[in-house]
């Protein structure tokens, strides 16, 4: 009995990253072609990283140079300028982890997922950032480079969070199995974030509280706030585009991939029909 | 220099550092994922 070889699959058109439901996150269902998502990244993001880098040299001349030092810090506030931001940028970054989970599992969107394995290493890294500026404004100013304060303590938690997000989704050998775990790890570690942000009025801590987003009167001088928001806004930039590049960056693999899958299947009907 | 300050410049650098390395490893896996998807074939070439 002669078994027929399966027909060839022809090449993918566009090698779209998986058959996502055309209702599939509303508008966002458009960037689910690669080559969409490509064409038009590859326009945004020259301008982001430019943007970013412009903004940051405003604001790092700014915070370094014409900002003063600090009636009881000295020169150690311009720690705070790179501290702040990292700190923002590493619980801002957690929210859209989560919304992108939430985004994978509800409607199983593929940019979503792409997009949740390449932010976790970039938030990982703002929070190390976050951890090691903050220690070494400490010790100058608290006497140690570390105290299990809450606040410290949950943005370690945080840390390792991001840590165990990126190794969780990279850990099965079918992507999206791994996408969905490290999904649901996120929405779980989000509880984290009303405590980092709380922490500092629920306990007695080390760590100060609230000063930028303090409600009832400003906490700092303009002289300082507006450097400060500033670098807030370059690192902003940065992490945008830094995420933006790194997503591109899969795309690209994953598009890769798809093609050398469909070509060896090519090649594998045609050696049955020479072998048949 | 200060203590202060040489806390001040490690942080900056951590953080230049941190940016920076990133940005070139994404930088160049993207550039190796054009490469080898323009060795397929000419019709990928015009993409990416």
């Amino acid at each position: 009995m002669s078994s027929t070889p399966p027909a060839p699959r022809p090449a993918p058109r566009s090698a779209s990253l998986s058959a996502a439901s055309p209702r599939a996150g509303g508008g966002l269902h458009r960037f689910a072609n690669p080559g969409r998502f490509l064409r038009m990244t590859e326009r945004v993001l020259p301008w982001l990283w430019a943007a970013a880098g412009l903004v940051l040299a405003v604001g790092a001349a700014w915070a370094l140079v014409f900002s003063p030092p600090d009636w009881q810090q000295g020169e150690t506030v311009r720690i705070m300028y790179v501290h702040v931001p990292m700190a923002w940028l590493a619980m801002g970054g957690y929210l859209g982890l989560a919304i992108a989970s939430l985004m994978s599992l509800i409607w199983r969107h593929p940019l979503a997922d792409l997009a949740a394995r390449e932010l976790s290493p970039v938030g990982a890294m703002v929070t190390a950032l976050c951890l090691a500026t903050g220690s070494l404004w400490g010790r100058p100013m608290w006497g140690t480079w570390w105290a299990w304060d809450a606040r410290m303590t949950s943005v370690l938690v945080l840390f390792f969070l991001w840590v165990g997000h990126a190794a969780l989704v990279r850990a099965f050998d079918e992507e999206e199995r791994g996408a969905r775990a490290a999904a649901i790890l996120a929405l779980i570690g989000a509880v984290n974030l009303p405590v980092i942000k709380w922490s500092v009025d629920w306990f007695n801590t080390l760590h100060q509280s609230a000063s930028v987003t303090r409600v009832a009167a400003p906490g700092l001088h303009v002289d300082i706030l507006y450097p400060l928001l500033t670098c807030a806004l370059g690192f902003s930039l940065a992490f945008a585009a830094l995420v933006l590049a790194r997503v591109r960056a899969a795309v690209m693999e994953k598009r890769l991939r798809q093609l050398q899958l469909a070509q060896a299947r090519q090649n594998d009907t045609r050696r049955n029909e020479v072998a048949g | 220099m200060t203590q202060h300050w040489w806390h001040v410049a490690i942080s900056w650098a951590l953080a230049a550092a941190g940016f920076g390395v990133m940005a070139w490893m994404a930088a160049r896996r993207h550039a190796d994922a054009k490469r080898r998807t323009a060795l397929l074939g000419p019709r990928e070439r015009r993409q990416g």
